[in-house]
């Protein structure tokens, strides 16, 4: 029987899902008790493209369970720059390891890798698409400021269009009851078609709007993206919408006081430096919980004894 | 010929194919290959549809009902022999595609890895609408 992965946000469960926050939440309680659970066990670190935080965050989380780690960093450094495939690249590390991480370019890579092995596989972002593991580092996030993954509204601002983060949280926290969206961008960066189709088809309740001012005070959580120069194929119409919504002390004023701000990070100039002084600012706690989700996923693949 | 065209004695008739579309169907089911007579009529005229496209096969073949059903599942199927029909297909969009098509989206895996399978799912039954199982791009069956 083939090994469940996880390829796309929505292969697990909300169970399955709230059992490995609920994982994570133990083990940043105690690490320390932890930290012989993967004893001989490998974890195969495949990025073809490069990633330094998702990266040193799956490495450190298969160390500090007390795993090992093999791999590389870029594709050049893989026999994929001598043009193997990547199911034969799959095929040969599957004789390798115990859980595969996967970064690719291309759409749908991890589920290549998936079928061509009978390891787990965890997708660390394929392409514009996918990248669960974020989500995961999210909602891990949330529920520890907010206790809570239902009953909240949750604010996304910046490039809504191909902030693959944003189209990934939207389709999983809204499984959850009584959460609903507030889209803050501009219009040429408005959420797709594919997520705007799936909201409406779950009944998932959202406003799209382009003025955060007045729609920030509404907010629980408030998820903001960079605009990403890579995603233009126009360098004028990055430099034209790449500050159009920045998060500085003025707009916090006038949102809640227990406003979780979250960032997946690296922010270029969307988050003024001030605010990472607000108690509410908690975008490099999320990397923190971030590493701790990805040791308990990790964990929950390989049916270490928790 | 021409009554090869009016009635065949046994074979296949793919009939009530939408206008335009018999053309890309005769492909799709390699019938340019065959070594057995085969007539594709184009907007022949129709009570019920006003324009549609036959397909009259002269050889009882085992067709990919997938490929059919794809392109235009209201067209219909009738098995002749003894110049009678014996048997009539019923075509549905098939739930699953696997290496008829091939995704468009130039950042899909499938562009770049030789090996891996062509496989759309249904998304959208109503819209024709499958889904590529990699990328999950859309497609949308007419453009098929």
């Amino acid at each position: 029987m083939r090994a469940k992965s996880l390829i796309s946000t929505l292969d697990f469960t909300v169970e399955e899902q709230d059992d490995i926050l609920s994982l994570a939440g133990r083990i940043a309680a105690a690490p320390g008790d932890y930290g012989h659970l993967m004893g001989g066990r490998i974890m195969a670190s495949l990025f073809f493209e490069p990633s330094t935080r998702t990266r040193l965050s799956f490495e450190t989380a298969m160390l500090r369970l007390g795993g090992q780690v093999i791999g590389f960093s870029e594709s050049a450094s893989s026999s994929a720059a001598k043009g193997e495939s990547l199911s034969d690249t799959i095929r040969t590390i599957d004789k390798y390891a115990d859980l595969i991480v996967i970064r690719h370019p291309k759409e749908g890579a991890a589920r290549v890798a998936a079928e061509n092995t009978s390891m787990p596989v965890i997708n660390a972002g394929d392409g514009g698409r996918e990248h669960p593991t974020q989500t995961l580092t999210d909602l891990m996030t949330i529920r520890q400021a907010k206790r809570r993954l239902d009953n909240l509204v949750i604010g996304c601002a910046g490039d809504l269009k191909f902030g693959r983060t944003i189209h990934s949280l939207a389709r999983n926290i809204g499984r959850y009851k009584n959460v609903s969206f507030i889209f803050v961008s501009p219009e040429e960066l408005r959420i797709p078609t594919f997520l705007r189709a799936h909201l409406d088809a779950e009944g998932i309740r959202y406003e799209e709007t382009a003025d955060m001012e007045r729609s920030i005070g509404g907010m629980d959580v408030l998820y903001m993206t960079r605009v990403q120069r890579e995603r233009f194929f126009n360098e004028q119409d990055y430099i034209r919408l790449k500050d159009v919504y920045i998060l500085d002390t003025h707009k916090m004023r006038l949102a809640k006081p227990d406003l979780a701000v979250l960032h997946p990070l690296p922010r270029v100039n969307e988050i003024a430096y001030e605010i990472d002084r607000d108690p509410r600012a908690l975008y490099f706690e999320q990397a923190g919980w971030g590493l701790y989700a990805r040791m308990a996923l990790i964990a929950k693949m390989l049916g270490g004894a928790v | 010929m021409q009554r090869l065209v009016n009635s065949i004695e046994k074979g296949i008739v793919i009939d009530h194919i939408r206008a335009g579309t018999g053309v890309r169907l005769f492909h799709y089911l390699k019938l340019d290959q065959a070594d057995f007579t085969v007539v594709m009529i184009n907007n022949a005229a129709s009570l019920r549809m006003g324009r549609k496209d036959i397909i009259k096969i002269q050889n009882i073949i085992d067709l990919d009902y997938t490929v059919i059903g794809l392109i235009d599942h209201n067209a219909t199927i009738s098995v002749i022999d003894g110049g009678l029909i014996v048997d009539k297909k019923k075509l549905a969009l098939p739930q699953t595609v696997r290496n008829v098509i091939k995704c468009k989206n130039p950042r899909c895996i499938t562009a770049s890895e030789a090996q891996s399978a062509h496989i759309f799912h249904l998304h959208d039954a109503g819209a024709r609408v499958y889904r590529c199982a990699y990328c999950e791009d859309h497609i949308q069956g007419f453009e098929i």
